[in-house]
């Protein structure tokens, strides 16, 4: 399955895990990983040539930092621009259909600061329905967005370090269609110490 | 000499002072001439009889003026017109006629006289219609337009009734002046088509139109490029003469109208690129013959017979003016001419005009009119002309304001089509017309460079041929109606005056100004430029970003530096700016030094990144909780 990453942060140089997750994302083979911000830095983004490199792909990984309970604003205007009527959706719009959407989401909030009882009243799968929505509507099957709370000052940590494995383990075993997709779209949420027990031995 | 200076001095004064006078005062500049006239001439009587063969000379306004016209109409509107040249002109034409003479008649004058007269009264005048309309902006409002398409009809029907009024010759005043007349009328005009036959002339005459219709699509363009080339804006000028009067010596010499010649080359030249150029530099020749022309008129007005029966005159006047109207007016409900329309063209085409006295001049020497009456009938059309400017003031004061204001506006609109004027074609200048163009706005592209101009037509640009820097160019260009000038020039001084005096004639216009550096900034600031583009500033921050880029620094982060440097230098320019004196240069400017010192200090402290609470800086973008409270925390510190 060829998986394509879509890494968007406006703030890289201060970015610890994001950093650590790329460069884990770019050693796997079969890997396509993009910066978008280093694309498109004046956010011209190319709709024909997005929508061609979509076209080449199994998979698409949403990779970013939540940002005010959502994606970076060059990830949202990629998805207004790019995500077209007649391709994505609408009359004749299937040119998406049964690609994966997997969001690789890291929040600087603990866990506990989301679910109905926190102060934000929502949990992230909720906050991250609109995503789930438009995969939907794409007619792209949703996996569980692989993710890490707490994710701010970890630089060199045991945390980081095995979050970013896990996200090697997970693209590798997307690439070589080793990934369990109907048990990793169950949960709400995937998290590092998840991913072993998606992998499936057996399919390969 | 010292007569032709003192005679120059007199026209000249009069028109300096009569023509302003009588602008101030709301009567336009056609009264102020006629006024001028009739003060040196039957007044004063510092002018006499010497008017007549200055008059003729003048004339030669009206076909200057008919150039100018056909410049300002491509063959495409002529060819659009034409039911209406036609329609209106012929009824105009032949009406009159046969109303005048009608009426001839039952005055009791013989049926040839009488048409004789009415050949001669069914003339407007072009001269008086056309500076009226252009100087009121109504040339392109429905009843310009209609008025336009008789005026031109009746240039040309002039040529045939030329042809016509000799067959009506009267017997007993051919034998009183046959002597006289014959000895000096005929030798003395030249001429290519006499003594040849009927298909010979035919022949002559349509080789000779070819030849102006060929010779302007053909030859004008590698002689304007030629002329171009020799850099004497005075070479320009004497080309653009000799084509006029060459043409109209043409016409002369085959017996047709040198009107209607050089109308024929406008309408071929309105398509050419060096249109403007052409347009600016005969116009004020055509102004001040024109205006010549119009004193004479006053100046030929013989007081002696005017006041001998001063009550008959005025009264065939007034009842020529009426019938005329009453002519123009059918036809403007015929052709459902509406409003305000309807009745500029009723009232401004009822007077006689300047081809009458042509035709009455012709007509006494054929011995078809006789001479008391002539001189009766000249005094008609002159004062009838007098009073065409009372005709318009009439209009402009009572009949407009009655108008219901739907109609008004709908003339102003197709009237107020504003292009847009970039002056310079270079590299700058075609990027910012190709940018417009290709959005659907209308450009009016200059440039001196007849090279550049080939250029551009070459690859399908519309371009026009002319220093941009010149007022009368901008003028020709349509700067009156203009939305917007775009700067493109080189040389920074000419630019700096082309902002200063649009700038005075036009404080709304919108000038968008190419600078060099940050002291042409600044002049053009304080010129009124309202859009300052310095030429290398933005290629210079894009090419720091590319060096950036290739150094390491991630392309988004790039990108936000080279915006808070513009950001910064905007800043600072807006800061010098303050402390500029344009009579020193920048650096024996103490303060300005100073000054400069202290906010480049200042930026480079900024783009550093130490001081995040620096507006503007790219410092505080999508930081990270924690980080952003240590860079605070910091700034409290210090």
């Amino acid at each position: 399955m060829k998986t394509l990453v879509l890494y968007a942060h406006p703030r890289q140089q201060h970015s610890n895990v994001n950093a650590a997750m790329s460069k884990a994302a770019q050693s796997v083979d079969g890997v396509s990983f993009v910066d978008l911000y280093a694309r498109y830095p004046r956010q011209n983004i190319d709709i024909d040539y997005e929508q061609k490199q979509l076209l080449e792909h199994d998979a698409v990984v949403f990779q970013f930092p939540l940002m005010w309970y959502s994606t970076p604003s060059l990830l949202k205007e990629w998805q207004d621009l790019v995500l077209e009527y007649s391709f994505a959706y609408g009359e004749g719009g299937d040119s998406l259909s049964g690609k994966l959407w997997i969001n690789a989401v890291t929040v600087g909030a603990p866990e506990s600061a989301y679910g109905s009882k926190s102060h934000n009243k929502y949990s992230l799968a909720e906050f991250l329905s609109p995503l789930k929505a438009t995969a939907n509507l794409c007619h792209m099957p949703y996996l569980a967005p692989y993710t890490l709370f707490s994710s701010l000052n970890l630089a060199g940590s045991e945390t980081m370090k095995d979050h970013a494995y896990g996200y090697k383990t997970m693209l590798e075993a997307l690439c070589a269609d080793k990934f369990d997709i109907k048990a990793s779209q169950k949960p709400d949420l995937l998290f590092a110490a998840d991913i072993p027990a998606l992998i499936n031995e057996a399919s390969s | 000499m010292s007569g032709f200076l003192f005679q120059a001095f007199i026209y000249l004064i009069a028109a300096v002072i009569a023509v302003p006078i009588a602008k101030r005062l709301g009567l336009g500049s056609v009264l102020g001439y006629l006024i001028a006239g009739i003060v040196i001439g039957p007044l004063l009587g510092i002018v006499g009889s010497e008017t007549m063969s200055i008059q003729h000379f003048a004339e030669f306004g009206v076909v200057m003026m008919l150039f100018l016209v056909g410049l300002e109409l491509e063959p495409r509107a002529l060819w659009a017109m034409r039911h209406r040249l036609l329609g209106l002109g012929g009824l105009q034409v032949f009406g009159t006629i046969a109303a005048v003479t009608a009426v001839g008649m039952l005055f009791g004058l013989g049926w040839t006289v009488a048409l004789a007269v009415g050949l001669v009264l069914s003339l407007s005048s072009t001269a008086i219609v056309l500076q009226t309309f252009n100087e009121k902006g109504l040339m392109k409002s429905d009843g310009g337009q209609a008025g336009f398409s008789v005026l031109l009809f009746q240039d040309i029907a002039v040529i045939p009734m030329l042809a016509l009024l000799p067959l009506l010759a009267l017997p007993e005043l051919l034998n009183i002046i046959s002597g006289a007349a014959s000895g000096s009328s005929h030798d003395a005009e030249l001429s290519l088509v006499a003594g040849l036959a009927g298909w010979q002339v035919a022949l002559v005459t349509t080789g000779a139109v070819a030849a102006v219709v060929g010779g302007g699509h053909y030859l004008s363009r590698p002689l304007f490029r030629f002329i171009a080339g020799s850099q004497l804006r005075e070479m320009f000028i004497a080309t653009a003469l000799l084509l006029v009067i060459g043409i109209a010596l043409l016409m002369t010499l085959v017996g047709l109208s040198p009107a209607l010649g050089t109308f024929l080359a406008g309408v071929v030249l309105a398509n050419s690129e060096y249109r403007h150029e052409l347009e600016s530099n005969i116009e004020p020749f055509k102004g001040l013959l024109l205006g010549l022309f119009f004193i004479t008129v006053g100046a030929g007005i013989n007081f002696a017979i005017l006041f001998g029966d001063f009550a008959m005159i005025i009264g065939l006047s007034i009842g020529l003016i009426a019938l005329k109207a009453f002519i123009f007016w059918c036809l403007a409900v015929m052709f459902k001419l509406k409003g305000a329309d309807k009745w500029l063209f009723t009232l401004g085409l009822a007077q006689a005009g300047e081809f009458g006295f042509v035709l009455l001049s012709f007509a006494v020497k054929s011995s078809v009119i006789p001479v008391d009456l002539s001189q009766t009938l000249l005094l008609v059309v002159a004062i009838s002309m007098l009073l065409t400017p009372l005709l318009f003031i009439f209009f402009d004061n009572f009949i407009l304001p009655r108008m219901d204001q739907g109609q008004q506006r709908k003339t102003d609109e197709i009237d107020t089509k504003g292009a847009i004027i970039i002056a310079g074609a270079g590299r700058f200048g075609q990027v910012v017309n190709r940018m417009l163009r290709s959005n659907g706005f209308e450009t009016v592209v200059l440039d001196h460079s007849a090279e550049t101009i080939d250029h551009m037509t070459l690859f399908g640009v519309k371009a026009f041929f002319g220093d941009p820097s010149r007022p009368d160019l901008l003028h020709a260009a349509g700067i009156n109606d203009a939305e917007m000038l775009v700067i493109a020039i080189d040389d920074q001084d000419r630019a700096l005056e082309m902002v200063k005096h649009v700038r005075m004639d036009h404080p709304n216009l919108h000038i968008v100004v190419r600078a060099y550096g940050r002291n042409d900034v600044y002049d053009f600031y304080a010129a009124g430029a309202n859009d300052i583009i310095r030429e290398t500033f933005d290629s210079a921050v894009r090419a720091g970003r590319s060096a950036l880029e290739s150094l390491g620094v991630h392309p988004h982060e790039a990108e936000k530096i080279s915006r808070a440097f513009v950001k910064s230098d905007q800043d600072m320019l807006r800061q010098m700016a303050g402390v500029h004196d344009p009579d020193l240069p920048s650096s024996q400017n103490p303060e300005y030094v100073a000054l400069a010192k202290e906010v480049m200090q200042q930026q480079e402290e900024a783009m550093q990144g130490s001081r995040a609470r620096q507006s503007g800086s790219q410092d505080r973008a999508w930081l990270p909780p924690e980080t952003a409270n240590k860079i605070l925390s910091k700034e409290i510190e210090e």
